[in-house]
């Protein structure tokens, strides 16, 4: 199978040589095969969502490299990396544009990674696509291609923003807590969705979350971060037998801390 | 009653079409000043210099011998220039938005200074085939006529193109870059290139206008453009708060829009020769502009803040 991602011993230092000098990542190392959905947990800091953001490309690393497909990004601007990503927010104000249309947020995401011309910003055959898609999530969005994105629910974006990640087949989908936001049931929905687009179109995908029932219970590896470092990673079979007492109890024989962290041990 | 006495209905009435005229063409530069402001979310204040750019080109060819609708074209790429320049200060070099303008703006005016080779040039209207000019609009019908033909022309074109092109992939992609960086740049947006673009357009716009007010009052003056972009704004402003609710949900909104701000200028104008017409000290016009603009700008603001208010207390 193909390597779909490779990071490779990252590291960055947030504000180097001031008092706030944070080393966020420590030498992240990750491989991940085509295919793979792999769930990430990790306290608060942890360096979860940096590692995301390193692979997007916020900005540039430190030292190491990121190859996704066997190609080499670790240079590649934010906008340039978009081709080869799919990306969805723990806020759902992130990942839209609330004062255009759905179709025409929906037409933007599907010209993502080509060039931008004077040709029409969505035609008529795209319009009859999205609503078949919108038709999918089972939200009534369908009928609303014109409506602002901006007089949506949270959950009702964060679907449409699941929509527009994966709409060009990206190389690799990268989910930062995008429930974590929403209620209860609106998050369950979000997630089953997520799930059903994943499969769907076989995408490899990395999905950071608090949960640590969702992490067990989605995708087919979990890794748990601490202090910048992935510093367990655990797949196929013996993924399926975890429970979240194992995951407390492998966290603190790992660190040699507590899992200190009342959301986790709540949920 | 004096004062009352001594108003002259009639000049009131004679000074409109002049109103009326001046009010479209710089309904032009409201249109420029609404893409950055409303469509880009950047506040760009290097209007006040990129009008007397276009102004200053603009006449300068003219007396050289360009023809006045030529010259009109380089007016507009004048205006282009200066966005530039204020979008590579913002996304190169990393300067703050306002400040980009301003630093612009500034420099402008000796670069206008530089084009005329002093502070004001005219070209006359006897000497050559203006497109516009306020002495067609007194001359006679015909040719007033011919000024609000043009103008009006000018505008509607305006309108159409900006319609078609903000509906292109890259008129999409600026309008995302406006509306939430992080989105764009997501979805595979520059937002630095579309932010230059933007600006670029704007300001274009901006100096076409300026080299049309040129001709239209037979000079260009390098103070041309002061406070250019409070009229902008004004415009932007009463053009949302009057017509805004019909704009609203319509098919072809945006056009609809992009038109509201154009009447928002001509209403402008026609406010403020009611105030000359009053007599009012016109020495204190900018400063009505400016408040005009500061209440309309803090209506919506200060609206949100006493719903909320409601909502804790209720
Ligand atoms: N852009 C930034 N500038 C400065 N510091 C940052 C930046 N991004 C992250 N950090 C710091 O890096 C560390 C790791 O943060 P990160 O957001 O990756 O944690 P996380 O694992 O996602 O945690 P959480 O569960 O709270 O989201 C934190 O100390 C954070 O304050
Ligand atoms: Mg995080």
């Amino acid at each position: 199978m193909a390597e779909m991602l490779k990071i490779d011993n990252i590291h960055k230092t947030f504000h180097p040589g001031t008092i706030n000098e944070k080393h966020a990542l420590n030498g992240v190392c990750l491989s991940l095969d085509e295919g793979d959905f792999v769930t990430v947990i990790g306290g608060n800091g942890a360096g979860k969502s940096t590692t995301l953001n390193a692979v997007a490309g916020l900005w540039p690393i430190d030292s190491g490299k990121i190859f996704i497909g066997g190609d080499d990004v670790t240079r590649l601007s934010e906008h340039k990396r978009a081709r080869y990503l799919g990306r969805v927010f723990q806020d759902p104000m992130t990942g839209t544009a609330t004062t255009m249309s759905i179709e025409e947020n929906m037409a933007i995401a599907a010209r993502r990674g080509e060039s931008r011309g004077l040709s029409w910003g969505i035609t008529k055959k795209e319009r009859g696509e999205y609503r078949r898609m919108l038709a999918t999530l089972d939200l009534g969005l369908e009928d609303r291609l014109a409506s602002k994105v901006g007089l949506l629910s949270g959950g009702q974006r964060q679907a449409i923003t699941l929509l527009m990640a994966a709409i060009k087949k990206p190389r690799l989908l990268l989910l930062d807590e995008h429930t974590a936001a929403l209620d209860p049931k609106t998050a369950a929905k979000v997630l089953e969705i997520s799930d059903r687009i994943i499969a769907e179109n076989h995408l490899t995908a990395m999905m950071v979350t608090h949960n640590m029932k969702d992490a067990i219970a989605h995708g087919n590896r979990l890794i748990m971060m601490h202090e910048g470092k992935v510093i367990l990673d655990i797949r196929g079979e013996e993924k399926k037998k975890l429970t979240v007492e194992d995951l407390l109890h492998q966290f603190e024989k790992v660190s040699g801390e507590e899992f200190a962290n009342d959301k986790a041990l709540l949920s | 009653m004096a004062i009352l006495m001594s108003l002259d209905p009639m000049a009131l009435l004679r000074s409109m079409p002049g109103a009326f005229a001046q009010g479209l063409v710089w309904g032009l530069m409201a249109l420029g000043v609404y893409i950055t402001f409303r469509l880009l979310d950047f506040a760009d204040l290097t209007v006040d210099g990129s009008l007397a750019t276009g102004g200053a080109v603009a006449v300068m060819l003219i007396r050289g011998g360009m023809n006045p609708w030529s010259a009109l074209i380089f007016a507009f790429i004048a205006g282009m220039a200066a966005g530039f320049v204020t979008g590579m200060l913002h996304t190169a070099l990393g300067i703050p938005g306002i400040l980009a303008g301003i630093l612009t703006q500034i420099s402008l005016y000796s670069v206008n200074l530089n084009i005329m080779g002093r502070s004001n040039q005219a070209v006359s209207v006897d000497k050559y085939p203006l497109v516009i000019s306020l002495r067609y609009i007194s001359d006679s019908t015909g040719t007033r006529i011919q000024v609000f033909t043009t103008s009006i022309l000018f505008c509607v074109v305006t309108v159409a193109i900006l319609y078609w092109y903000f509906g292109t992939e890259q008129g999409h992609a600026i309008r995302a870059t406006g509306c939430n960086q992080q989105m764009a740049r997501a979805q595979g947006i520059s937002t630095n290139f579309h932010t230059v673009l933007a600006l670029m357009l704007s300001n274009g716009l901006v100096g076409l206008s300026g080299g049309l007010y040129a001709q239209f009052q037979g000079a260009a003056d390098v103070n041309m453009g002061r406070g250019a972009i409070v009229i902008g704004l004004a415009a932007v402003i009463i053009g949302e708060v009057v017509f805004g609710k019909l704009c609203a949900g319509k098919h072809f909104a945006f056009a609809y829009t992009l038109l509201s701000v154009i009447a928002g200028a001509i209403i402008y104008y026609i406010v403020m020769n009611i105030v000359l017409w009053l007599k009012l000290p016109s020495d204190d016009l900018k400063l009505f502009s400016a408040i005009i603009v500061a209440v309309f700008l803090a209506i919506p603001y200060l609206k949100t803040r006493y719903k909320g208010k409601e909502r804790a207390h209720g």
